[in-house]
């Protein structure tokens, strides 16, 4: 895959240091999420304490990189250019099969066809730095 | 609750002052509008900066404070975003019952309308760093995906409370139909002419589902409250408005972790307010509820427990919220369609005390006797609750 980086423009997430393995493994197209160890539970967003325990035995897993959408918006009257070269996008909550949510784009298809309850797939959209930001498409 | 329930009219909010214009704009800016607030409050109340010993402030309190030369024994900088006044009193009503303070100020100011003129700031959350010191996981897991704010948190909620209970479109617009209702018996509203539910859904679609009338407004706007315990209060310029109950709760600073997108934090603040002001829904005769979307009001009427979850759309199809309603909500006009500079809790306040002290002209809702003043800050985050009273409720 020839890497053509980013459009202009798009806010690139800055990493810590306690993320610094997410952001890693995207760059081998690979999603991974914190488990706490203690809990049984995976732990999103990244951080260096488990919200259940406020234990630190966080370890990184493999995802499965699939979820359902759980809300979904169409960003139609000022959409940044950078995401879909100013046409509108959809900005989901997606419920990843592991139990946490997080906020992505819903590419692949029309934006106004992404609604509550879509089947999708981790996608991967290409950063100035080498990494990749996690999107999501339906799922077939 | 037990402990809590002492707070039940031991202070009072004896001053208040607002302002704002139908062009959006205010001529003073800064530590100027906030003074002038601050001396319109006073002098309601019938006090001067010289019995001022504690002061609540978004900001902070050291320099607002050291602007006015005054030295306050208590001080209070919490900033919740739009609950932030909310809050304020809660905790001075608190301090004033531990006999921290005896007279303790609120002010709040922002021209961010202005602002764009003069190129300066343009208020919270248009480039300016508030909460944000320390970590900002937004800027890691929220922002690269272009979410637009604060709209776009709101709509991810509306989307969701849309499959879950069949909330339409319609339904949110006469929110901001009713709202505006009452605007056109404020003066001082930015918006005063009526509108249809039609006008709101033909206007410009913002970010799916909400179009540009189911969002606030961005105008300047200030005010002030005085509160002092409710010994003091009786020998003051005003009716009292005495605090009866105040309930807080946070849940989330991003959407993303909101626990349930269409129960907000005030199914908690809400209930332990009226709990300890020993009212229920039915005894509300003002509903002051935050709206900086119409969606924002609708999750209130429903946590508050106006109505049951998932039925805040058809309670309000029928009008009850608008003049003549039999729940007033918003009766200067809301942020909706009276003035939204930003952290709008200020005026909730406001508009409740005139209300309770019956000087609101054309707008009065007769009769009214137990208000409730419900913040919203952040993305659905911090929800705080005061319900108030006139002196007819102590008893």
């Amino acid at each position: 895959m020839t890497t053509t980086g980013p459009p202009p423009g798009r806010m690139e997430p800055p990493a810590t240091s306690t993320s610094e393995p997410f952001w890693e493994a995207t760059k081998e197209h690979r999603l991974v999420l914190q488990w706490c160890t203690e809990c049984d539970k995976a732990v999103f967003f990244p951080r260096d304490n488990c919200p259940l325990c406020l234990g630190s035995a966080l370890e990184w897993r493999p995802a499965s990189g699939r979820g359902v959408v759980a809300s979904v918006t169409v960003e139609t009257s000022s959409p940044n250019p950078a995401i879909a070269g100013g046409d509108p996008y959809a900005v989901a909550l997606v419920d990843l099969d592991e139990g946490v949510r997080m906020m992505s784009n819903v590419v692949g298809c029309p934006p106004g066809d992404v609604a509550v309850g879509l089947a999708v797939q981790v996608t991967w959209a290409p950063l100035s730095d080498g990494r990749n930001l996690p999107q999501f498409e339906p799922r077939g | 609750m037990s402990a809590m329930a002492s707070l039940r009219g031991a202070a009072a909010i004896v001053g208040v002052a607002d302002d704002a214009s139908p062009t959006g704009e205010l001529d003073l800016t800064g530590r100027a509008l906030e003074t002038a607030m601050i001396e319109q409050a006073l002098t309601d109340a019938g006090l001067t900066i010289a019995d001022v010993d504690g002061l609540c402030h978004v900001n902070s309190s050291m320099a607002m404070a050291e602007y006015l030369g005054i030295h306050p024994r208590f001080t209070d900088s919490t900033s919740t975003g739009g609950s932030s006044y909310e809050i304020h009193v809660e905790h001075a009503a608190a301090a004033i019952n531990a006999g921290l303070a005896d007279v303790i100020l609120s002010v709040y100011a922002a021209t961010p309308r202005s602002d764009r003129k003069r190129g300066g700031w343009g208020g919270p959350g248009r480039g300016r760093p508030m909460m944000m010191m320390g970590p900002n996981p937004a800027a890691e897991w929220e922002m690269p995906y272009g979410i637009r704010m604060p709209m776009g948190p709101y709509a991810l909620s509306a989307t969701r409370h849309m499959h879950e209970f069949g909330t339409t479109s319609e339904q949110l617009a006469q929110i901001a139909v009713s709202t505006r209702d009452w605007a056109t018996m404020n003066p001082k509203a930015r918006f005063q002419t009526p509108m249809t539910i039609d006008d709101v859904l033909d206007s410009p679609m913002q970010t799916t589902p909400l179009h540009l009338f189911d969002c606030c407004l961005v105008t300047d706007g200030a005010g002030a409250f005085v509160m002092t315990s409710a010994e003091r209060a009786k020998d003051l310029a005003k009716a009292p408005v005495y605090v009866l109950g105040a309930g807080t709760c946070h849940d989330h600073q991003m959407i993303s972790q909101m626990p349930d997108l269409t129960t907000t934090a005030g199914a908690i603040s809400g209930p332990n307010a009226f709990a300890m002001a020993g009212v229920k829904p039915s005894d509300v005769d003002l509903l002051m509820g935050y709206d900086s979307f119409t969606i924002t009001a609708l999750l209130h009427l429903e946590d508050l427990g106006f109505c049951a979850k998932g039925e805040g759309g058809p309670f309000v199809e029928d009008g009850k919220t608008g003049p003549g309603g039999s729940l007033p909500m918003n009766t200067n006009g809301g942020g909706l369609s009276y003035t939204h500079p930003g952290m709008y809790g200020m005026f909730l306040i406001v508009e409740a005390v005139k209300q309770l002290r019956g000087e609101c002209g054309a707008r009065q809702v007769s009769g009214a006797e137990v208000a409730v003043a419900h913040g919203s800050g952040g993305v659905l985050s911090c929800m705080s609750t005061i319900v108030l009273g006139t002196e007819g409720t102590l008893s």
